[in-house]
Formats: C-alpha cells, structure tokens, sequence
C-alpha cells in the first residue's frame, strides 16, 4: 500500500484544492484528511459519515474546593501560570502534566481524561475517507494525526485499496511531523511567491530529516514565472522531481463555492488537463513506482 | 496596545496585513511574527537582525550516581518521556514538555534540568518596524514555548503587532491569548468561512474583543459577509482581489507603500480598532 502525502509548508497554496482534484483521476484511492485543526477536504467531498469515535486526549487538572485548603503548592509548581489566586484551573492554560495532581498535599485535585476531538470514518462519491475534528484550542494534533492515519492504514487494508492520498497540514511543526513519518511520498504545493519558496524550502528539510522522497508542483505558476524558475531551480538542485506546473485559475474559487472538485466543475478545461498531467507525473515518480 | 493577526485558514493574507499595518501605522510598532513554523513576515519587512539568540526548553539529566532507580521519574511523566530500565534511566527529550515534575519528586535529587534547543529568536528593526520572529528548529514539534520567547519581547507600551500561526490549536492561543484584540483574516470562500467559524470560537474562549478583514473580497461568494452580520462581527476593511497586489505580495513588496491610499485605510482600521478597544494604539 501506498500513502502520497500532500504538504505546502505556507498554507493557502492550494493542498486541498489539488487533493480533491487527484481524488476525482485517481481510482482505487482512499482519502485521509490529516488537516485536523483546520480540515477543509469535507467541504468539497461532503462525506457521509458512518462512523464516529471520539478522541481521548490527555488529562486536565480539576481542583475541588471542597478538599482544597488553599495551600498554594499547586500554584507555586505550575509551570504554566494555569492555576489562577482562586485556585481555578484554566483550562486552555493547562499543559496537563499533572504535576500539581501528585503533589496535593491533600489529594485535591483530579485529573479527568479530556475527549478533545472526534474522528470519523465517511464515504464519499470517490471512496472511502478517514477525518478528524479537533477541538477548538485543544493539544495534541499530532496524536490525533497519527491515529487518523493509522485508521487509514487499516481501512484500507480492510478494503482492499492500494493509495491513500492525505491531505496535510500547513506547518512545520507538530501534526505536519505526525503526518511525514512512513509516508511513500510527499507532493510539496508550492506557489511562486517570496513566502511560498521560503516554507517550501522548510517543507523539504523537514521530509529530507524524516528521510521521505519529496515531489514538488508548483501552483499559480503564472502569478511569478520568475519565482516559478527560482522553484524549478532550488527543485533540480535537490534533486527533486517538479511534478507539474498549474496555473493561477479562478474556477478553483467557484468550484470551492459550488463544493466541487476543480475537475467535476470544469474538467475539460486547460486546468483540468493540466491536473491529470500532473497526476500522471506523479504516478510516473520513482518514489511511487517502487514496490511497497 | 497588542493586537494579534490570526485566521484558522492559512494563506488568507495574515502576514500582508500584518506588515501593511506595521508600515502603516504613525505611532512606535512592533511586529513579532509568531508563527515559528513557517515565518514569513521578515521577507517582507527585511530588518537587518541585531540579536540571534537560541532559544531552549528544559529538559531532565540523571545523574545515574545519584538514581537509586524508584522509577518515581517515570510513573510521574505524563508524556512517557522518561523510563527507568534496570539500572539504566533512559529518557525521550523529544516527548518532555519541561513541566519539571521529575526533578520535583525524584527523591535522591538526581535530576537537574539542562537546555533543549527549539530554535532561534531573532531581533531587528526597519524604517522605524521593531521586528522580532522565532524560527523553530525544523524536525522540532514543540513550537508555543518558542512563541511565548518571541511574545516575551512584547512592548509595555507602544503597539504590538503579532501575526499569528494559522489554525484554531495550541500554537494559535499562545500567539493570542492575552493579546487586546484579534484581527481575524479570512477570504470569501467555503473554505474561508469554516475555518473563520472555527477561529470565532477559539477566539470567544479566549474572551477578546475582535473584527474581521476580508482579503480577496470579491473573489468568492457574500456567506462569510452574512455570517459576521449574525454573529455582530465587525467587518473592518476589505482587500478586493487584484493581481497587481497578488503580484507585489509575490515579490516580497507591501503595497500599502507603493499605493499610499492603502497606507491611509491601514490607519484607519487602526483607529476603528481604538474605538473598539477603547485603548490608543500607543497606549499600555
């Protein structure tokens, strides 16, 4: 089995856009949507929901006034600052490393396992897809990633599919590391701009580090034909593949309006040929041909 | 007065917004830009840095001639980031979130705490922007300690401007939390308004005040316009789309400088924020 990783480094370059179309070409594909502080995939896949799990993150500190004696310990090793002079945990504040838990003098304090998200596994009119929804202002995305792949994984098994294609998150960080590691590949969306090729640069250090072969297609191309060479260049120098070049398309906009994927709304157009291009090149990479 | 730029969607033109209104504005500014992932704000700015410092996160050192190996370390570590085997203590700097709660209950006193680094802060100014931004280190998946170093940097006095990482999760309330208003950007799009709903909630949670700009206001369809309408969000300017900006943007320009109608409406979205915050920009 094979997992084709979408990532940009910037966000907003068009990951989503562009999974969404490859989802539409591709057969035999599952869909994981590894975006699960900002998930956006759903919006063009409208997927139909058939399972639903929650998600148990870490603890959070709850002080009982009842057992409490104002003591002051809890404040005092806090780390965090999230124990207010009212002896009221913060919620948002709390890292959850229980350390004021064990040591409560008075065994005040407890320490709940959270439910910080939901996932989700959803069919869709291109196959089956795995999702997750985070909850606002919670931690561990990157847990969350993992399981969301790990369900993919096993999802596809089940059902007999060879591809997943997941959609990632902006970054560098956190989730983006949960969503590289043991990936077959990863397509780096980038688009011609200063900002663009300063995070795609980071993108590809950070799949370099996790050892993972990296492909790049250039979105917008035609927004900065200089920068789109400066891409071409930095791409050849690392030896990387450029997968395609597509350009500034305004039907990206009103197929998202219309909750369409590029290709349903106008698959006949010079865009939509382009993408399958691109698919193609993809496909024809040397990281996806392997065996696996 | 501090106001942090964020949207939850990436890309919808936080840091043009940012630097715009930090070349914009008449009073003493200062930028932090706060998204440690991937910060972009100084190719735009383009300070000359003045101060690079490595900024670290504590983690624990056994001294294994003091461990009587009580396991205490480990069975307190909510992150597994310590493990007691035999007569060795192996630990995971990676997974530690520097709580000290083994140091705390080690009871031989064997454990110190010595630096891990995240990444870099940098400092500089430029045409009078006091710039400060954090570059985590890549590979590394711990950013909010590093954003609270740049935030540290934050003026008493004086506006602060930060540009926030996008997202709704634990590196975004770090860039916000505390901040006196949430300058949230977003785009017309679908894909805009279910991550701008997403932002709205992080940013109710938080209990700051906030206003919307719309980037690229022409491009998609009126849903988000409706939506602020219904939740009473003011919309404070609107970017219509246009290539000519796009393209600036592209090349690292800020276009409230070369077309000087903007550098006026960036002033006065400053000053519809005063009126908001009831605060002077200049002000504590």
């Amino acid at each position: 089995m094979k997992e084709l990783v979408i990532l940009s480094g910037k966000g907003g370059t068009g990951k989503t856009s562009l999974t969404a179309a490859f989802a539409t070409i591709a057969t035999g594909c599952l869909l994981c949507d590894a975006d699960v502080d900002a998930a956006d995939l759903h919006l063009l896949m409208h997927p139909d929901v058939q399972k639903r799990t929650d998600f148990q993150g870490g603890g959070v500190a709850v002080i009982d006034p009842q057992r409490c004696t104002e003591c002051g310990t809890c404040i005092e090793m806090c780390r965090w600052s999230a124990i207010g002079p009212d002896f009221v945990v913060d919620e948002i504040g709390c890292e959850g490393c229980g350390v004021c838990v064990d040591f409560c003098p008075e065994q005040a304090i407890d320490f709940p396992v959270k439910t910080c998200g939901q996932w989700f596994i959803s069919a869709t009119r291109f196959g089956p897809m795995v999702h997750a929804r985070l909850g606002i202002a919670e931690e561990n995305s990157g847990k969350l990633v993992t399981l969301v792949r790990q369900q993919a994984r096993q999802l596809a098994e089940e059902r007999g599919l060879d591809l997943i294609l997941t959609d990632g998150p902006p970054g560098v960080g956190c989730p983006v590391i949960a969503s590289v590691g043991g990936a077959t590949s990863v397509v780096i969306v980038a688009e011609p701009t200063v900002s663009g090729i300063h995070d795609m640069a980071r993108a590809i250090e950070l799949c370099r580090h996790f050892k993972v072969p990296v492909m790049v297609c250039i979105n917008k191309f035609d927004l900065n034909p200089e920068n789109s060479a400066t891409i071409e260049r930095m791409a050849r120098e690392g030896g990387l593949p450029v997968v395609g070049r597509v350009p500034f398309d305004q039907a990206f906009t009103r197929a998202m309006v219309q909750g369409k994927t590029l290709l349903e709304y106008d698959g006949n157009g010079p865009t939509g040929d382009q993408l399958r291009r691109v698919w193609e090149s993809i496909l024809n990479t040397s990281a996806m041909r392997a065996e696996k | 007065m501090i106001i942090s730029i964020a949207s939850g969607k990436g890309g919808t033109g936080k840091t043009t917004v940012a630097t715009n209104l930090a070349v914009s504005v008449s009073c003493p500014v200062q930028l932090l830009d706060c998204d440690v992932e991937e910060p972009n704000a100084h190719l735009f700015i383009r300070p000359s840095i003045q101060e690079t410092k490595i900024v670290t996160t504590p983690i624990p050192e056994i001294d294994l001639k003091k461990c009587n190996h009580c396991k205490k370390c480990a069975e307190i570590c909510r992150f597994r980031a310590i493990a007691v085997l035999g007569d060795t203590v192996l630990t995971f700097p990676e997974l530690c979130h520097s709580c000290g709660g083994c140091m705390a209950v080690c009871p031989e006193g064997a454990i110190t705490e010595k630096g891990r680094e995240l990444g870099v802060l940098e400092a500089g100014v430029m045409n009078g922007v006091s710039f400060v931004h954090g570059r985590l280190r890549v590979g590394e998946a711990m950013s909010p300690p590093l954003i609270r170093a740049v935030r540290d940097r934050s003026w008493v006095d004086g506006l602060t401007l930060i540009d926030a990482p996008p997202g709704t999760s634990c590196p975004v309330i770090a860039a916000m939390k505390d901040t006196d208003f949430v300058l949230l950007v977003t785009e017309p799009t679908p894909f805009g308004l279910h991550d701008l709903k997403l932002a709205v909630e992080a940013v109710k949670i938080l209990e700051i005040p906030m206003g919307l700009v719309i980037n690229r206001a022409d491009m998609g369809d009126d849903t988000v316009t409706a939506y602020a309408q219904a939740e009473g969000l003011p919309i404070l300017m609107e970017i219509p789309f246009d290539r000519k900006i796009a393209e600036s943007y592209s090349r690292g320009e800020m276009f409230a400088l070369s077309l000087p109608e903007w550098k006026a409406r960036f002033r006065e979205l400053i000053e519809k924020i005063e009126a908001i915050t009831g605060k002077g920009a200049g002000a504590q």
